[in-house]
């Protein structure tokens, strides 16, 4: 699967200034992902794993030190650009699902459709197409409030995926659901590393949601401590 | 893009509908006040206006003036000093184009079975053309006339339908003080002075038949004032000091001694009553304006809390690709709408009050399509201009804290 890189992060720095100073958050970070790959990013609360997702997610700016994604320097680019690499680039996934609540589910999976410039007509066939694909196919007309965390997680994926992005950013997807959903929106996670070949990084702080990666980062203090494989354990572990 | 972002507008002011309801109240009560207010005060500058073309223009009126006897100063035209001679020198001077001598009286005027009191004045052939009055039927007597001092007589609006009824009366015969006068022609209707006098209740008879004939004076040949008519509105000061010259030369008055005549000049007073209604339509309308930037300052309000309610929401769209312009362009689309919305509405209500108004109390209210424009205009600026605060601060967000926002 793996193939040439779409994240090259190299010497990447990151700091917030407060009243105290500087505060480093990221410090020296190196870390290339490859197209195809499954990443795991762990780590404990306050280690910068948030924050350099933010800063994948090109939501929030290095520092120092280098980003290229997909081929573009992003430091280089003005905040228009950034809007139409996220818009096509990534997909976005959240802890708390963030979907629009006053609109129905084929808007909500079409949003990113809208800002990409497509028709009507085809946002919605396209929208329809990957609720189909997450099993909410009859559930298009229906609210956020009316189905449950797991079936909007699986509305946000179906957002994240319409636009045909090269990576997938999840932000403690799981984090609101409980352990049978949660292994549901994993295993569709996988399907779509596998099958499709869309390049995965998750940040989770849950072992077993980071075993169905194929790749695991270990965030500690603003660094990079551990970067390897998963030992995949037995099938069937919970 | 303008399409959803349409829908969007939409949604979030359904969702809402309170809210966007009493929001909207203030720019329907804005611009309702003002479309009224415009019609109000258009209405009197049309009244006005109106009024003064019905004068004529460039119009001068010279009144005979005050004699001092024994000491004893007499007030404007007691001593009846202007003569026939003295308007036709004037009418000679290169700066007037024509001079109506005018003898007035009141009189019973009697035809068949009907009889009626009205204003009678003696003039000239040039009364119609200085007036800036036209006659609807048959013709003003002529000079001829005036030579002879026939007893010919035009007619105002008001007098033919006293005396007439439906009847033509161009060729009839009226009696005035129990002489008969031949009807040669009607004059078209005028309407009110500006002093709110009946501009139609009146007869013209030739000056020297008034003046031998139906009044008769103790000073022969006298005329009580004049109208006269200078030739364009930029000689008008230099007509004036001709007048003057020319008056006080034949009236042998001496350098130190006081007219006994005066020259008011018409046009420049009607002016000034134009402007100050001008001023006065204006200064309505300005109030009016307060309180559509008070409707314009509501939807700054509502748009605030609006963009904080929603700043999760705009964290997501730009998560998801949305430009910093689509987000501003987003919050600027609904408060554009609210206010063109409530102007549409503010209309409605504007031209239903004046209507009401106009069918209630007889208040002349003219309502002009530039008005409604203008509202148009100023609405939806009111809308840009109240809205662009809150949606730039919505596309200020920074996209991170507007995700984490609770």
């Amino acid at each position: 699967m793996a193939g040439e890189d779409i994240i090259r992060v190299s010497s990447l720095s990151k700091q917030y200034a407060t009243v105290a100073g500087a505060v480093p958050v990221l410090k020296d970070i190196n870390l290339t992902i490859a197209i195809g790959e499954f990443v795991a990013i762990m780590g404990p609360s306050g280690s910068g794993k948030s924050t350099f997702m933010n800063v994948l997610g090109c939501l929030d700016m290095p520092s120092s030190g280098s980003y290229v994604l997909n081929g573009h320097e992003v430091a280089k680019l003005s905040s228009d650009q950034l809007a139409r690499l996220r818009n096509e680039t990534i997909g976005f996934v959240f802890q708390g699902f963030n979907l629009l609540p006053r609109a129905d589910l084929e808007s909500n999976v079409a949003l990113p459709l809208v800002y990409a410039g497509v028709n009507n007509g085809e946002r919605n066939k396209r929208a329809d197409e990957l609720l189909d694909k997450v099993g909410l196919g009859s559930f298009r007309k229906s609210h956020p409030n009316q189905i449950s965390g797991g079936q909007q997680q699986r509305v946000a994926i179906a957002r994240a995926l319409v636009n045909r992005p090269r990576i997938i950013l999840a932000d403690e997807p799981t984090g609101n659901l409980d352990t049978a959903t949660s292994r549901e929106i994993m295993a569709l996670f996988t399907r779509l590393n596998k099958e499709e070949g869309i390049t995965v990084i998750i940040v989770t702080h849950e072992a077993d949601i980071a075993d169905y990666a194929d790749r695991l980062v270990r965030f500690v203090d603003g660094r990079i401590v551990h970067d390897g494989a998963v030992e995949r354990r037995a099938a069937g572990t919970a | 893009m303008i399409g959803p972002m349409l829908t969007e507008a939409w949604t979030s002011m359904a969702a809402n509908r309170m809210r966007t309801f009493l929001t909207m109240l203030g720019m329907v009560i804005g611009v309702g006040a003002v479309i009224l207010m415009l019609a109000i005060g258009q209405g009197v500058q049309y009244q006005v206006d109106q009024s003064i073309a019905s004068m004529g223009s460039n119009l001068f009126i010279v009144l005979s003036g005050s004699t001092t006897s024994g000491g004893v100063r007499m007030g404007g035209g007691a001593a009846p000093t202007l003569t026939l001679g003295d308007a036709q020198a004037i009418a000679e001077l290169p700066t007037i184009a024509a001079v109506a001598p005018i003898a007035p009286g009141t009189a019973q005027v009697v035809y068949g079975q009907n009889n009626w009191s009205t204003r009678i004045d003696g003039t000239t052939p040039s009364y119609p053309e200085v007036r800036s009055w036209t006659l609807a039927d048959g013709y003003m007597f002529g000079e001829s006339d005036v030579r002879a001092a026939n007893r010919v007589a035009v007619l105002g609006e008001t007098v033919v339908k006293n005396l007439f009824g439906d009847e033509n009366p161009v060729g009839r015969t009226i009696r005035i003080e129990k002489s008969p006068y031949l009807v040669t022609g009607v004059l078209t209707s005028k309407g009110q002075s500006l002093d709110g006098r009946d501009q139609d209740d009146t007869i013209l008879i030739p000056v020297t038949t008034a003046q031998r004939k139906l009044f008769g004076t103790q000073f022969q040949g006298s005329v009580r004032f004049m109208m006269v008519q200078a030739a364009s509105a930029q000689v008008m000061p230099t007509a004036e000091r001709e007048m003057n010259q020319l008056l006080r030369q034949r009236h042998h008055i001496k350098d130190a001694m006081d007219d006994d005549f005066s020259v008011r000049n018409l046009t420049a007073l009607a002016n000034t009553a134009a402007e100050t209604t001008r001023i006065m339509s204006l200064m309505l309308g300005a109030i009016a304006s307060i309180s559509l930037v008070v409707g314009g300052i509501g939807i700054m309000n509502i748009m605030l809390v609006s963009v904080t309610e929603r700043t999760r929401e705009i964290g997501i769209r730009m998560a998801v690709g949305a430009r910093r312009r689509d987000i501003l362009t987003q919050f600027l689309l609904e408060a554009v709408i609210i206010s063109i919305a409530g102007c549409l509405v503010g209309v409605m209500v504007g031209v239903g009050g004046a209507i009401v108004l106009n069918v209630l109390t007889a208040t002349v209210v003219v309502i002009t399509l530039s008005s409604i424009l203008l509202a148009f205009v100023v609405a939806a600026g009111v809308g840009i201009f109240f809205g662009f605060y809150p949606a730039n601060k919505a596309a200020r967000l920074n996209p991170i804290e507007a995700l984490r926002y609770q």
